[in-house]
């Protein structure tokens, strides 16, 4: 799409930063007509992502995971990314560049948005098969399939061995790595060059407690060593580092497999060099502190940048610069403000976190130390000579304080430091509420704690969701979630607004404290509950969450006594409500696997009933038009044919969908349909906060796309992995890995328990993801819980899902044998055969479907050919 | 479609009421449909026993289920929920409390009696 009078502003480079820029002149309005028309060319082939989380993609993320921001961004008029692309030339007298396709592109503006590259020492033998670096999803994806390859290729030897690789370089990134290598089973061994790890971001303490923790993890930390050389093995792969004399260890070599050189990054600077732009004294494209060049049209943000002489290696400062250029190219007058270094990471699974001035470099800065040698913790905080106000800190192996120590820098602490550094009890509490407006809460995206404030008080948002969407916290790193949720419940309660957990007007309690209740008090009937623990006689709300409570409790029919007023029309009828009034029947297919006896079967029903007919997303077919006085009849029927009800109708498990698996697939490892039929049938008729769907997949292909499924299962070689948390819908999430390499047993055993707890403690209407976002510690927490029994409630879960497995019986087969429950299938209590008169169909493609509001009209004034059905049978007209 | 007279008075030939079923045959709180000369009845026994009958087409889908609906209170009126949309209704006077001022999505409320154990319906009553 092209605007009139616009001006064209062309970015250089499709990292984060870029971007960011994007986004901000997008949520400024800046791209439109008469503004700014954006070109983003991008030397990777896919839209920018998140380059912090790289590392994830080695626990089994894929790509599209790693997305920034909102969806859609590139698809605004006016934008246009162009993928694979890189820009070559820079004319700055004809305002024009290059790029890679042969391409011309006229600008008003340039931002030069080109990052760095990996710095690679320049050692003998760097060029070598086997030699990578870390910096892309192209770099990540060749590291992984190299190591698989040379895993495969060890094991299949007479003496087998594990993998062995090297990383040059001990800082954030060559940690990143390391755990990148070790997550792919690879023995993995750090060389860094300095006295100790991260030396730019901890003291010589902290320092101690990583190598210590990272040791203990497998990796072998060589500090104080410098890599002479690498050379090959008879097959020309790399095959050993050599260490240079003089070395602190006094290590001579390392025999390896694998090198990683994450020994820090170079800006790309070089198209700003051909064209003559001054560059800074350490590289990187000089500019000014509005990232302005000395061209005005040019300008500079993110690594490639070297403001007032200093480039910047973390997305923050890059972020800020992104909304100045933004804010400048709109008139504006932003600064590039003294930058804020603070840095949280996760590495290897340990805690490491910088922020201010963590070496106390500022006159009579005084420090307090806290260490554990046991525990592996070591925290500094850096304070002002008067031991009063906070200046920086470190802390290793348990940053728990990050969050809400790195706003107060520059702050007083107020009461006693040290007490910031005791284990627990230091975050948070009385300092979110103390906290100061202008207290930056996400440095990654410039965030104020009053702005989070305001996100509440004026902006109506009500939960963190909402304040997270508005005002883009804890969307980067996630460091700082923490806090902010803190913030937000803060918030609300001073507001009034309901931190409400209430179902609804007749239950002060939330849906899992309803389920404690009803757990531990054995209370078996709405009528009791409602009396003692609420008020009125309940509405749609309340009751179907109860009728699921006390089903998932003790298992009795849902049309049991008064259980049956309780149920939604669905689960009254046990069919689908559809918008004519009739329902959807769906008899269980186990994994998607049906006999031909029972495909005819089925086409049989439909036909005779007059059914319309479609396959489900859950691999089983959907009967349409049912009526509700038919219902009995078609089941007696699906039952005779040996169905049983698939609870299409229920807040329930749905479906195990499964691939045909190794019984058939070349490239199958595992028994997916097998796993599948074992799983629908173990669960089958587990009713739920909301609909529970799971998947298996025989091999890394995932054609059962298990990963969008609240429980998704991927074969491996040596057994399965499970993932969690994933679904489709409004909302679509990707499940999160839970667990690797199970054998069948344990994870069965991991999925029941997880099933028992979800179904335990997630809100009304709550599916898995949310619920995952929602738990106290999230995903880390739910997966101590089901493999680590970190609650010892594990052998309960466990009884509680056996229970369901033993009790289990079909709730259609139970219904047609009981004659009271097939009383409530009349269309009218005085005329219990009689059909609905205003039901009316026309044939569509071979089948019936309902009469629209139109064809009703014309088929009032006897215009249509379409025909009014009565019997059971569909007399199928063609108009 | 049959056309039933405005109201009882107005034809005094025909008995205005149609006996329909067993106030026995009423679940409380679980409606059931009825065919009231040739209308479509949603019939309510409510907890305490009342018993309440209001139009069983729902007015935001067209569709004939309001007797489907899950009944319960709001405050102290007796509602029901429509299946379809959710939308709540007072059972006493057919008003939809989510819209209460539009009279278009009020459900026709009928007369009802309890006579010698029967559930019997009068002719809707004209919206007051």
């Amino acid at each position: 799409m092209t605007f009139a009078d616009c001006r064209q502003l062309v970015v250089v480079g499709g990292g984060m930063v870029a971007h960011r820029l994007v986004e901000a002149l997008v949520d400024r309005g800046a791209v439109a007509e008469g503004g700014w028309q954006v070109t983003v060319l991008a030397e990777e082939p896919r839209a920018p992502y998140d380059r912090v989380a790289l590392t994830s993609y080695f626990s089994g993320r894929d790509p599209d995971d790693l997305s920034l921001g909102q969806p859609g961004l590139w698809d605004t008029p006016g934008v246009q990314l162009r993928r694979g692309e890189a820009v070559t030339a820079i004319d700055r007298d004809a305002r024009r560049v290059t790029t890679s396709a042969g391409r011309e592109v006229g600008y008003d503006a340039l931002v030069l948005a080109t990052g760095s590259s990996a710095f690679v020492p320049p050692v003998g033998g760097r060029d070598l098969s086997g030699c990578f670096v870390y910096r892309t999803v192209d770099d990540v994806a060749a590291l992984r399939q190299f190591v698989a390859d040379a895993a495969a290729r060890l094991q299949g030897r007479r003496t087998p061995r594990r993998v062995v690789g090297a990383v040059v370089g001990g800082g954030l990134l060559g940690l990143e790595a390391a755990g990148a290598l070790t997550a792919l089973g690879v023995d993995t061994h750090v060389v860094e060059f300095a006295p100790r790890l991260m030396p730019l971001q901890v003291d010589e303490g902290g320092g101690e407690a990583l190598a210590r923790l990272v040791g203990a993890l497998g990796v072998q930390v060589h500090a104080g060593t410098a890599t002479a050389r690498l050379t090959a093995g008879r097959d020309g792969r790399v095959a050993r580092m050599h260490a240079a004399e003089g070395s602190a260890a006094g290590l001579d070599h390392l025999d390896v497999d694998v090198v990683v050189f994450a020994a820090g990054v170079r800006p790309r600077d070089e198209l700003a060099r051909a064209c003559g732009l001054a560059v800074g004294p350490r590289g990187g494209i000089a500019v000014d502190t509005t990232c302005r060049t000395e061209d005005p049209a040019i300008w500079a943000v993110g690594e490639v940048a070297s403001v007032a002489g200093r480039t910047y290696g973390l997305v923050a400062p890059g972020y800020t610069m992104a909304e100045i250029v933004a804010d400048r190219l709109l008139g504006g007058a932003a600064e590039f403000p003294d930058p804020d270094l603070s840095t949280k990471l996760k590495l290897l699974g340990v805690d490491v976190a910088s922020f201010g001035d963590a070496f106390g470099t500022a006159p009579g800065a005084l420090s307090v130390v806290y260490g554990d040698p046991v525990a592996g913790v070591y925290k500094k905080l850096v304070l002002s000579d008067d031991a009063r106000t906070l200046l920086g800190g470190i802390l290793v192996g348990d940053a728990g304080a990050y969050a809400a120590l790195r706003p107060m820098v520059g702050r007083e602490l107020g009461g006693d430091p040290a007490a910031w550094l005791l284990p627990e009890g230091a975050e948070g509490g009385p300092v979110t509420a103390g906290l100061p407006d202008d207290a930056a809460v996400c440095s990654c995206n410039n965030v104020s704690a009053g702005a989070i404030r305001d996100a509440v008080r004026c902006d109506g948002c009500t939960d963190l969701g909402a304040v997270k969407a508005c005002t883009r916290a804890g969307t980067s790193c996630g460091s700082c979630l923490p806090l902010v949720k803190k913030l937000v419940g803060t918030e609300l309660e001073a507001a009034g607004v309901a931190v409400s957990t209430a179902l609804c007007e007749h239950f002060d309690v939330s849906r899992a404290q309803l389920f404690d209740i009803v757990r531990v008090t054995g209370i078996s009937s709405f009528s009791e509950l409602v009396d003692r623990y609420g008020r009125g006689r309940g509405c749609d709300i309340c009751k179907p969450v109860v009728a699921s409570v006390l089903a998932s409790l003790d298992g009795r029919h849902v049309l049991d006594g008064e259980r049956a007023t309780l149920q939604d029309t669905n689960d009254h009828v046990m069919a689908n409500i559809q918008k004519d009034g009739t329902y959807s029947v769906v008899p269980r297919i186990p994994g998607g696997e049906v006999t031909p006896e029972g495909l005819i079967a089925i086409g049989e029903v439909a036909r005779d009933f007059g059914l319309y007919t479609k396959i489900t997303g859950g691999q089983r077919i959907d009967l349409f038009g049912a009526r509700v006085e038919l219902l009995p009849a078609i089941w007696q029927r699906l039952v005779d044919a040996g169905f049983e009800s698939g609870h299409a109708y229920g807040k329930a498990l749905r479906t195990v969908k499964s691939c045909v698996g190794s019984t058939w697939c070349r490239y199958g490892v595992q028994d997916s349909v097998a796993l599948a039929v074992a799983l629908e049938l173990r669960y089958r008729g587990l009713r739920s906060p909301h609909k529970i769907k799971l998947g298996v997949s025989g091999c890394a292909r995932e054609c059962a796309e298990a990963r969008g499924k609240d429980v998704g299962v991927i074969a491996t070689d040596k057994g399965w992995n499970l993932y969690v948390g994933g679904n489709g819908g409004f909302t679509p999430r990707h499940a999160r890995l839970l667990a690797e390499d199970l054998d069948t047993a344990t994870l069965v055993r991991t999925i029941d328990r997880f099933l028992v707890y979800y179904v335990r403690t997630a809100d009304r209407l709550q599916r898995t993801a949310p619920w995952l976002e929602e738990i106290e510690g999230g995903l880390d927490h739910v997966r101590a819980v089901v493999l680590d029994d970190s609650l010892g409630i594990a052998a309960d879960l466990d009884a509680a899902m056996a229970a369901h497995v033993e009790g289990y019986t079909d709730e259609w087969r139970a219904t047609l044998e009981d004659p009271e429950k097939l009383r409530r299938f009349a269309s009218f209590v005085n005329a219990p055969d009689s059909p609905d008169p205003s039901l009316a169909y026309v044939v569509e493609r071979g089948q019936p479907r309902p009469m629209t509001a139109d064809e009703r009209a014309d088929d009032a004034t006897g215009r249509s050919g379409a025909v009014l059905v009565a019997g059971p049978r569909l007399e199928v007209l063609h108009p | 479609m049959t056309t039933l007279a405005p109201s009882a008075d107005a034809d005094p030939d025909a008995s205005p009421w149609t006996p329909v079923c067993a106030v026995a045959d009423l679940q409380p709180e679980r409606g059931v449909a009825a065919l009231v000369d040739g209308r479509q009845v949603a019939l309510f026994r409510l907890f305490d026993g009342s018993v309440h009958a209001v139009g069983h087409r729902d007015p935001f889908s067209a569709a004939y289920v309001i007797a489907r609906g899950i009944v319960g209170t709001r405050g102290e009126v007796p509602t029901v929920a429509s299946p379809m949309y959710k939308q709540v209704f007072d059972l006493r006077t057919g008003v939809c409390l989510d819209a209460p001022d539009d009279a278009a999505v009020r459900l026709p409320v009928h007369a009802v009696r309890l006579r010698e154990g029967l559930v019997e319906v009068g002719p809707p009553l004209a919206s007051r």
